[in-house]
């Protein structure tokens, strides 16, 4: 039995026929082919699917697209406007925050909303916000460095627009 | 990775989920946050021909204090325990207890409700459900009823709901008077889970005495439990070293300890020993 | 030659699609039409296949296709490309048809429509076993009474192999003190982050297949893929699109990979295979898994005179491409840093009823290195040394070119200055006040350790003739006519960076912007024959094969820019992209590059375009080393571990990237991390994969690892022109065994002079516990 669903990612409002049991994972990569949004464990540990999910980053491969019925998602290529990368990314590029690329997606949005509600974290504070998202080649300490590069960014630019 | 086929049906109200419950009985689960459902059917662990999905029911996602009592929702997620600010001032440890669970992204979808009806022997909630003597409302098709949180966790994954029913509300009792609560945790360094998690609440008389405690333990048996052994022994103690020491000792009295790849049942009850003093004596540098 | 990037921290120019989500790993290109492979694996360790039935699965709603292993025979077996005087090599197929081996033994492959419904199919299948005894343990493997996997072979012992120089009886004999310790190295598993991955497609009328593998090696991938399939190997393109990590674990060749091939063949339409975690963890090869013992011979005074390693290396069932060779490794590095005169190394491989071991990280020096460090500090002990100063007391002195340092391993060491790392490892710690603080914290009663390695690892693999397929890199660059730079590397990076580094060494040596510099790599219609990226190799040879066609390239760039310029090319200069000629007159690359092509006014006899090929062979491995340095304190009531201090100083040569080269040890360092404390393949005596999913097998996570203050001294290489040596490796090989040091260190007060790995806090609660239950 196929229903319908209703899901806005990055912006652009899809309806789509899916059978229920649709993984949200496998509706945003196969449905829509934004694949950017990775696969790397079966058991919602690693964090490689991770995606905003009304403002929330949650691990798509453990929720099924209906519950996204309705929801707005933002993927990793939501993340930049234009060709303007988002603080995050800027980060990660700069610090070296990745290696093999595959868990960085995930790690992007995970540090993101790490950000927005923490803006200032502490080294101590980015750990326990990753700790969902596994990274098997940078050893973290970049991707800590490329966080705390980010919430510098974000500040400085709070500040100007305020 | 790819769940077996079923229907899906997204309740609209609690009404309507315990009538679909009541249509599809066995064949039928119910999908709160799904996080530890969603992996099980992945695995093919579990093939439920019906899923009730219940966790955009409105009504079952609140924080509230009425009549001296917290309320919360079944649906109510981790992270909105975590960022409550009404909970951070009136009974910390929920708030405390869901940071140290599983990790950002579960939290901002995970549910204690779902939690706790899935009664993992590992999970967190358990622990400051029991220290804070909690009641769990369910209802069913004949109605509503209470469960007072020690009767709540009957075994392994097992609870004392019923088929048919469905867990509605947590309450507890505000704290009242000098109070410090306090929730540990060692970590399981793959799971995250609890290989020891302890929640204590503590209430400080007029005299500086122990006035009551409330000890839950998780991680360490097939349920969670309260540790009646150190919250008699706590009580009318000053919090001193040498009672403390003593109180936790029974942290793990006549119970059947859990073992796995990572620590043993005999090492387990000795962590739930050492975490349950550490809890107490955090909680009680907490009282105020 | 001005040096403009290298040296440099240049970030990374194939950053930008990653941290858009626009990169390709193999699930991410799209095929119309694409069926969907599922495997149906064992449940048993050890079986034997009475009979499968396929019907229900092949009458499931969008099943196309159900095969077993009779229906595959006709592919060649899963290749093993090391060879080992004597060894047994079993059979290996890529569907199992008589007897299964180890749980997640493929048996048989459903193709359909979507994924949904050959996973749904999958469940059909009804594969009927009978149960035979298993073989778990790799030393009671080898013993008479064992049951044996391979019954054609009538004994479970793969190889037995003596490897070594120098008279260790005598050693052994004339020594002061023997110092005797079991030394385990546990079998891990790679976790590559992205799991495998195949996407194949055949194109009937051409009669050509393509297939996009998540590999480490596409040209040795193409070659033996080609012969399992009997076809053309010219007709057989393989790419490794953007590869999601490897770790040694995609420098194999799979079943997986040739089956996806020969169905898409079959079916003629594209078909895709996405490993899944838990068969990553089941069925793509392990790492380590050696349990050994050691004998070191020794003088009062700490001089190591012998060192015999009797080692029982654990081969899983069956051999992928190189899992007979790893213990050869551990063999070649057995000498460490040190001077040890005599040497033996006596392997008795088994097979057990596992999946097969082969590379990872470190491949065989990770256990080499924890089995030397571990000895030289076990000889502290025992002989109440200081380690450092037993170490120091068996270091060569600096050597280099004129001296290479020869040791009973049979290795000339290129060149290396042991003290320098060490020295600068133990100012950036500050370790004599490291020492103070133990004291101070010993007699509060904390439990505080500190440890230290002092390594050496072998890189650059290598010669060929040391090396079973090939040990040199080839690179193609061009100037293309609008003067932007390609280059074509038979090297396979995945995640080291050298799409950047190699550009930095094209950018500065043609005077370019790197920008301007393209680096292809992975596809074997584009790329010239190539050996891959594994063993440290991906810069040292890789990138030398690089600047060698990059020398060849501006000799005639210079020799025609020479004629442009009427003069000599011994007249000519070139820096920042202009050729200057005595007199003042200049051609800029550009206009070079644009008249190379256009070919109207070339020197007699030159060819036209502007392109140059090296295939690099290396004279010897590289030989990097370092000291790392631990501290750790244990929680005395739980035996929880915390770092104090994680110090490492690396010296890889000369450096082309800081950063990647930060990157590489840092990520080494964790790895080691994993295995020093966390990481354990467990199988149960039933040979049930107990740590088959991430909720088991503990990978480091960002809370439970310390900061790391790293540093580097810079030894050149005379190996090759840049005098870079290789990095990718260091951190797994150098770190594990300091970690190990800092708690055995701590614990010392207990009597604990070695722990096994993974080290865990139960352990140490039992050491603490009794110790304390003892005295009390």
């Amino acid at each position: 039995m196929k229903t319908t669903i209703n899901v806005t990612v990055n912006g652009v409002t899809h309806q789509s026929e899916i059978e229920p049991r649709m993984l949200l994972v496998h509706y945003l990569r196969d449905a829509l082919n934004l694949t950017g949004t990775h696969i790397g464990c079966e058991t919602s540990l690693c964090g490689a699917c991770t995606v905003m999910l009304d403002g929330q980053a949650v691990k798509s491969c453990t929720l099924l697209a209906v519950q996204a019925d309705g929801a707005k998602v933002t993927t990793i290529e939501g993340m930049a406007s234009g060709s303007n990368l988002h603080p995050v990314q800027q980060g990660f590029w700069e610090h070296h925050g990745l290696q093999c690329g595959f868990c960085t997606p995930g790690m992007i949005i995970a540090a993101a909303q790490l950000l927005e509600r923490n803006p200032d974290p502490t080294d101590e504070e980015i750990r326990h916000g990753l700790e969902g998202n596994i990274c098997r080649c940078t050893g973290y300490q970049h991707i800590v460095q490329a966080v705390q590069c980010a919430a510098k960014k974000m500040q400085s630019k709070t500040a100007v627009t305020s | 990775m790819i769940p077996a086929q079923f229907d899906y049906i997204a309740a609209k109200s609690l009404d309507e989920a315990l009538s679909l419950l009541a249509r599809h009985k066995d064949d039928a689960k119910l999908l709160a946050g799904g996080h530890s459902l969603i992996p099980a059917m992945k695995l093919r662990l579990m093939q439920p021909g019906v899923l009730i999905d219940i966790s955009r029911i409105k009504e079952l996602s609140y924080i509230r204090e009425e009549g001296g009592q917290l309320r919360i929702g079944a649906m109510t997620t981790h992270y909105q325990i975590e960022s409550s600010d009404l909970l951070h001032r009136v009974c910390p440890l929920l708030p405390e207890t869901a940071t140290h669970l599983g990790d950002v992204q579960v939290r901002n979808r995970g549910t204690i409700g779902g939690s706790l009806v899935h009664a993992d022997p590992a999970a967190d909630w358990p622990a400051a459900i029991l220290a804070l003597d909690a009641e769990l409302v369910v209802k069913g098709p004949k109605g509503e009823r209470v469960i007072a949180s020690a009767d709540f966790f009957v075994d392994l994954l097992t609870t004392a709901i019923q088929p048919g029913e469905i867990l509605r509300e947590i309450r507890i009792a505000v704290p009242k008077g000098k109070f410090g609560q306090a929730y540990v945790k060692f970590r399981h360094p793959a799971s995250g889970f609890a290989v020891a998690g302890i929640a204590v609440s503590l209430v400080k008389d007029g005299a500086g005495k122990c006035q009551s405690a409330g000890i839950g333990i998780t991680g360490i048996a097939p349920k969670a439990y309260r540790a009646k052994g150190v919250e008699s022994a706590l009580k009318g103690s000053a919090f001193d070293d040498k009672s403390l020491h003593a109180a936790a000792s029974h942290a793990a009295d006549g119970v059947e300890a859990n073992a796995d790849l990572f620590a043993s049942g005999e090492y387990r009850k000795h962590l739930a020993v050492i975490y349950t003093r550490r809890a107490i004596e955090e909680a009680a540098a907490r009282i105020r | 030659m001005a040096e403009k990037y290298v040296g440099r921290s240049v970030k990374r120019t194939e950053d930008p699609r990653m941290i858009q989500g626009l990169a390709h790993y193999v699930d991410d290109i799209r095929l119309p039409d694409t069926l969907h492979a599922v495997f149906v694996r064992s449940i048993y360790a050890h079986a034997r296949i009475k009979s499968v039935d396929v019907s229900e699965a092949k009458k499931a709603p969008g099943v196309v296709a159900v095969y077993i292993g009779q229906d595959v025979a006709k592919i060649g077996p899963v290749p093993c490309g090391a060879a080992i005087p004597d060894m047994k090599l079993p059979d290996h197929r890529v569907l199992a048809s008589n007897k299964v081996y180890f749980v997640g033994h493929p048996v048989a492959v459903v193709v359909a429509e979507d994924k949904y419904a050959a996973r749904d199919a999958a469940d059909l299948i009804q594969v009927d076993y009978e149960e035979l005894p298993v073989v778990m343990d790799e030393e009671k493997a080898a013993a008479k009474d064992s049951p044996v996997i391979h019954e054609q072979f009538g004994t479970n012992i793969a190889y037995k192999l003596t490897a070594g120089e120098g008279d260790i009886e005598a050693a052994l004999k004339a020594a002061d003190k023997i110092v005797r310790q079991k030394i385990v190295n546990q079998r891990l598993a790679p976790i590559a982050m992205e799991p495998r991955g195949v996407l194949a497609r055949y194109y009937r009328g051409e009669q050509e297949l393509t297939l996009w593998t998540s590999t480490q090696i596409p040209h040795m991938a193409r070659t033996s893929i080609a012969v399992m399939l009997g076809m053309p190997e010219n007709k057989l393109r393989l790419i490794a699109p953007e590869v999601g990590g490897g770790f040694g674990s995609k420098l194999n060749v799979y079943a997986e990979e040739a089956l996806m091939g020969w169905i898409s063949m079959q079916l003629d339409r594209p078909v895709k295979w996405i490993e899944g975690r838990r068969e990553n963890m089941q069925a793509t090869i392990h790492g380590r898994g050696q349990a050994g013992y050691i004998e070191v011979a020794c003088k009062k005074d700490g001089t190591i005179t012998g060192l015999r390693y009797n080692v029982f290396a654990d081969m899983g069932s069956y051999f992928q491409l190189l899992t007979p060779a790893i213990p050869t490794l551990t063999g070649l590095m057995l000498s460490g840093c040190y001077k040890i005169p005599a040497i033996q190394m006596n392997v008795t491989a088994t097979f057990t009823n596992k999946v097969a071991t082969d590379a990872y990280r470190g491949a065989g020096r990770p256990e080499a290195t924890f089995v030397i460090e571990r000895a030289l500090d076990l000889v502290a002990v025992e002989l109440g040394l200081d380690p450092i100063a037993v170490r120091r007391k068996n270091f060569p002195a600096p050597f280099g070119a004129e001296n290479p340092f020869k040791t009973a391993t049979g290795l000339f060491y290129d060149s290396g200055d042991y003290e320098l790392s060490l020295k600068k490892a133990l100012e950036i710690s500050n370790y004599d006040k490291l020492r103070a603080d133990q004291k101070q914290a010993r007699s509060e009663g904390r439990i505080v350790g500190i440890g230290l390695s002092t390594y050496v690892e072998i890189c650059a693999i290598g010669p060929s003739s040391a090396t079973p397929a090939g040990g040199w890199e080839s690179a193609t660059v061009r100037i293309e006519p609008t003067c932007k730079v390609t280059i074509l590397t038979g090297a396979s990076p995945h995640g080291q960076g050298q799409e950047t580094s190699f550009a930095q060494i094209a950018g500065d040596h043609l005077g370019v912007n790197i920008n301007d510099v393209t680096v292809i790599h992975g596809d074997t219609a584009i790329v010239q024959y190539g050996i891959g990226t594994f063993g440290s190799r991906g810069t040292a040879v890789g990138g030398t094969a690089v600047y060698m066609a990059l020398e060849k390239l501006k000799a005639k760039a210079t020799t025609l820019a020479a004629h442009l310029l009427q003069t000599e090319p011994g007249k000519v200069t070139f820096a920042d992209g202009k050729f200057t000629a005595q007199g003042g007159k200049s051609v800029t690359i550009q206009e070079v590059a644009l008249a190379a092509h256009l070919a109207r006014n070339l020197p007699p006899d030159m060819e036209p375009g502007l392109s140059a090929t090296s295939f690099f062979e290396p004279k010897n491995f590289t030989f990097p080393f370092g000291t790392h340095i631990a501290m750790v304190e244990i929680d005395r009531e739980t035996g929880e571990i915390q770092f104090k201090r994680y110090v490492a100083v690396d010296d890889c040569g000369k450096v082309i990237n800081p950063l990647l080269v930060h990157g590489q040890v840092h990520g080494g360092i964790v790895q080691s991390m994993g295995q020093a404390l966390y990481e354990e393949v467990v199988y149960d005596d039933q040979g049930q994969l107990v740590s088959g999913t991430l909720m088991d097998y503990a990978l480091p996570r960002a809370t439970m690892i310390p900061w790391m203050e790293l540093d580097r001294t810079e030894t050149p290489s005379p190996v090759n022109p840049m005098g870079v040596k290789g990095v990718g490796e260091a951190g797994t090989i150098g770190a594990t065994p300091a970690i190990v040091s800092a708690v055995v260190d701590a614990l010392a007060p207990f009597g604990i002079r070695h722990l096994d790995m993974p080290i865990k806090p139960e352990a140490i609660w039992r050491i603490i516990s009794k110790k304390s239950a003892g005295a009390a």
